[in-house]
Formats: C-alpha cells, sequence, structure tokens
C-alpha cells in the first residue's frame, strides 16, 4: 500500500480530471504530493482533500509555459520537502478546434506554448533537480490517443501531442543512463471537463457513437484508471520500462 | 518517357545544402518548375540553382524565414508570380542545435520549434488556398527517425519537433483530402550531409556506419527518391503517412557489431 512512502510527486494540471486523480493516487501510495496548476482554490481544495485523509501535500500555482514558474514550482518542492522523485507532466489544453486553414497563428502558439513547450520546460527543471539529488527518478508525460491519430480542426493539440512522443523518446535517451526514466501515458477518452467541453463540441450522438463503435469497452475511461497508468510507470514495479508509451484508451487506436 | 513532374510547380524549403538541395535538384530533373526556398545560405542556394540550370531544368530562389508567417505567405506569391500554380510543397527546412535538456534555453527550445514545427505548420498553410482553387496538391514533409521511432541525447527539442509534424500532418490530411491534396511525410535515418559531416568526425561516421543494416549512411539522394514518390500521382492515393528512409537503422535489438 504504502510503497511509495519518503517519494516525493509533483503533478502539473493537478487542478482537475487526470491531474487531480493522479495526485490522490500517489498520495494513496504514501507519497507527499505537490499540485501544480494555474487555478489556486482548485488546488488549494485537493490539498485539504488530501491532508483530511493523512497525506502530504503542498500547492504551487503555475503556468507551465512560463519558465520562471516553472523553476518556482520545482524549487517550491525542494524546500518542501527536500527532494523529487516522481514528476507527471499533465498540464495541457484543447485550444480551439479550427481548421488547418484557417488557424491563426496565435492560437497554435497557445496550444504549443502550454502542451509542448510548457511540458519541455518542467522537465528542464525537474531533471536539474533529480540530477543534483543524485537519486535517479521517473517522470511521466501524458500525450493522449491524438499522439497517433488526428481529427479535422485539431491541428494545433494533435501536433503537440505528437510532438511529446519526440520529447519522451529523446529525453530518455538523455537521461536514463542517470537514472532517470522518462515515460508518456496516452489516454482514450476519459470522462474529463477537457471531455465533456469536446463532447459539448461534437453533440452527444457523435460523441456516443465514436464510444460504441471505436471503444473496445464501450465506454469512456475515468480519470483513476489513468492515474493508475502514470504511477505504475513511476513506481519500483517499471523499474527497466523507459521511453515508451502506455496507452490507456479501452482499445480505441486498434479499431479502424 | 514522360518525367514525373512534368507541368508541375514545386516549392523546396531547406533547398541550399543537404535534403532539400537533393530534392529541389530531382523535382526539377523529373520536370518540375522549382522554386528552391533558403534562408541564411545564399552561397549553398546559388550553387543548388547553377546544378539546376545546368542540368537544363527550371528553377529560381527565394530567401524567405519559414518560422514568419509574411515571409511564407510571400513564398507562395512567388511561386504564382512566377509560375502560375503551386502543386507541391516540400516542406525540409530544419536545424538540429544538440544541447541537453537542462541546459536547453527557452531560446534554444524555440529556435529549433519555430523553425521544423511552426515552420511546416505556416508553409503548408500559406500554399493552401492555391491548391485548393486548382483542386490539386502534394505535399512532403520532411521528418525524422529522430523523435517519431527513436530518441537521440541532446536532440529533445528536435525530436519533438519532427513527431509533431507527423501529428499535424495526420490531422491535416484529414481536412484536405476532399481537395485531393495529399499531405505525407519522410522520416529519415543516419543522412551523410555536409551538417553530418562538420558535426561527427570520420571515425564517429564509420562507427555509425557499423551499426546501419545496409552499411552505408543514407546519401540525401535517397530521401530525395522517397519525397519525388510523394510528390507525384505515383502516390495519389497516399495521405497521412510517413516512409521511413534509414537503410533499416531503427530496428536492430542489439548493436549490430557484436554480430560481426
Amino acid at each position: 500500500m504504502s510503497d511509495m512512502k519518503d517519494k516525493i510527486a509533483l503533478i502539473t494540471g493537478a487542478s482537475s480530471g487526470i491531474g487531480w486523480e493522479t495526485a490522490k493516487a500517489f498520495a494513496a501510495k504514501g507519497a507527499s504530493v505537490v499540485l501544480a496548476a494555474r487555478r489556486e482554490e482548485e488546488l488549494a481544495a485537493l490539498a485539504s482533500e488530501i491532508k483530511d485523509q493523512g497525506g502530504n501535500a503542498s500547492f504551487v500555482t503555475t503556468d507551465v509555459s512560463v519558465a520562471q514558474d516553472v523553476e518556482r514550482m520545482v524549487a517550491h518542492t525542494l524546500e518542501t520537502f527536500g527532494r523529487l522523485d516522481y514528476a507527471v507532466n499533465n498540464a495541457g489544453i484543447e485550444g480551439q478546434f479550427v481548421s488547418v486553414a484557417e488557424l491563426p497563428e496565435e492560437e497554435w502558439d497557445r496550444v504549443l506554448d502550454i502542451n509542448l513547450k510548457g511540458t519541455f520546460l518542467c522537465l528542464k527543471y525537474e531533471a536539474r533537480a533529480m540530477l543534483a539529488g543524485g537519486h535517479g527518478g521517473a517522470i511521466v508525460n501524458v500525450g493522449s490517443i491524438n499522439s497517433f491519430l488526428g481529427f479535422p480542426s485539431g491541428a494545433a493539440y494533435v501536433s503537440s501531442k505528437h510532438a511529446l512522443i519526440g520529447l519522451t523518446t529523446s529525453a530518455s535517451a538523455e537521461l536514463a543512463p542517470q537514472g532517470i526514466r522518462v515515460n508518456i501515458v496516452c489516454p482514450g477518452i476519459i470522462v474529463t471537463p477537457m471531455h465533456q467541453r469536446a463532447r459539448g463540441l461534437l453533440g452527444d450522438e457523435i460523441y456516443d457513437n465514436v464510444l460504441q463503435q471505436r471503444v473496445h469497452t464501450r465506454r469512456a475511461g475515468r480519470p483513476e484508471e489513468i492515474a493508475r497508468s502514470i504511477v505504475f510507470l513511476c513506481s519500483d514495479e517499471a523499474s527497466y520500462i523507459t521511453g515508451t508509451t502506455l496507452t490507456p484508451d479501452g482499445g480505441f487506436t486498434l479499431t479502424i | 518517357m514522360q518525367k514525373r513532374l512534368s507541368d508541375k510547380v514545386a516549392i523546396v524549403t531547406g533547398a541550399s545544402k543537404g535534403i532539400g538541395k537533393a530534392i529541389a535538384k530531382l523535382y526539377a530533373e523529373e520536370g518540375a518548375r522549382v522554386v528552391a526556398v533558403f534562408h541564411s545560405d545564399e552561397t549553398g542556394a546559388l550553387g543548388t540553382l547553377d546544378e539546376i540550370k545546368a542540368a537544363g531544368g527550371e528553377a529560381s530562389l527565394f530567401q524567405a524565414d519559414v518560422s514568419k508567417k509574411t515571409d511564407t505567405e510571400k513564398m507562395a506569391e512567388e511561386a504564382l508570380r512566377l509560375y502560375g500554380r503551386v502543386d507541391v510543397l516540400c516542406s525540409n527546412a530544419g536545424i538540429y542545435p544538440i544541447v541537453k535538456i537542462e541546459d536547453m534555453t527557452e531560446d534554444d527550445w524555440d529556435r529549433v520549434l519555430s523553425v521544423n514545427l511552426k515552420g511546416t505548420f505556416l508553409a503548408v498553410k500559406a500554399c493552401l488556398p492555391q491548391m485548393q482553387a486548382q483542386n490539386y496538391g502534394r505535399i512532403v514533409c520532411i521528418s525524422s527517425t529522430t523523435g517519431p521511432r527513436t530518441g537521440v541525447p541532446g536532440l529533445a527539442h528536435y525530436g519533438a519537433s519532427k513527431n509533431g509534424i507527423i501529428g499535424f500532418i495526420r490531422n491535416a490530411c484529414l481536412e484536405l483530402g476532399q481537395y485531393n491534396i495529399t499531405i505525407n511525410a519522410v522520416e529519415p535515418g543516419a543522412v551523410l550531409t555536409e551538417g553530418a559531416k562538420v558535426a561527427f568526425d570520420e571515425t564517429t561516421i564509420r562507427e555509425i556506419e557499423k551499426e546501419i543494416p545496409l552499411k552505408r549512411w543514407a546519401d540525401p539522394m535517397d530521401i530525395a527518391y522517397a519525397a519525388l514518390f510523394l510528390a507525384t500521382d505515383e502516390s495519389k492515393y497516399i495521405t497521412g503517412q510517413s516512409i521511413v528512409v534509414d537503410g533499416g537503422l531503427i530496428l536492430p535489438e542489439m548493436p549490430l557489431r557484436l554480430f560481426e
């Protein structure tokens, strides 16, 4: 149960959805967690919830696309808990769905800055902290089934999620010799606020058709199901797994 | 025999050297009128132009920074002004400065992503209105095995950008199919470009060679032939795909020299 006792986990995008549940899953394993996101109120609520259940939690408001924020986030982790063992780079936005011919450069930049550059910046400062600690570590980036597939009007989001695979494979090649594993989890359709928004755009009928026709499980996943994949990749049970992709998607990417 | 790109107009970015130069030359040799786009290396670009003209081909040079929207728009306008159409876009311009993640500055990251990934988006977007009006287009993006298939220490930004390109084409193909526009990618492995000859010493080049199943580095022309196939109508039913051209490099489970 508490096999992550004395471990410190940092989770970005912890204010909702997958990040929220991942933080709770780490805390349930005994890890102390640092919650990062832009929205302070949600982070405070989650921190209290974890503490009420006997866990250790701290939070730091962070915009992952701003280097100073990310540096401060990692410094806060070290000041509060003294080390960093696990990092989950989960913060992301879907952006506006606009056809590639109409997509404004500013919207491309906004999505890429948060989803891709934000993950790089987190990885950079997390790697520095882990290298300085000399005890290795595990980093999980959060991609999407859109790290492999595409959809019309999603050029910026899909490009950013694909790019995370490249960042993961290269970072793994670089950091694995120093005891830092880097992997990526690519969730399918999961019941989160982001997917509720997508459902709103698509309409219930199309959304349900996709679930029935493409997803082997015939249901959307729950955020806690993704959290378990993320916690597994950080745990010692995954000590030989690095640079790889885990795709908890109910079979979505296997269906034509 | 009719040439494979007769009557076609092609834009090739990053055409001053290496893979882009080979592609520009091959497209021209196959009958395309080529706009060879370069950014900083005018001498290299003039060399590309000279070689195309010496071989009887038709081409012109255009200077553009593909990470700038106005530059890519002017690039497409130039092709239209000179040749009246845009049939083929080969988005090849790319950079690969080696730097470790913990030392990588935000500027390092931005520069690589702006040229390699955003530059692809902007070049494609600039050519779309004309391709849609023609109801015809062949877009070839040069990605890499680094990122989509493998990782290289010091190239985290590059790997991200190159798989970002794969994400971009998988998505764009769904929107562009209705206009008879295909968009595909080529993923080169280890290519012996001028850049590689500077980055690696002779001994390292020979060591890497041993790990390649075909026992040689790729020549830029090896990549150009794949980029040609994807620019012609031979590939007209292929879209959203990428072709790995690496001599088998991504496949060995263990170092090949152990089996010698």
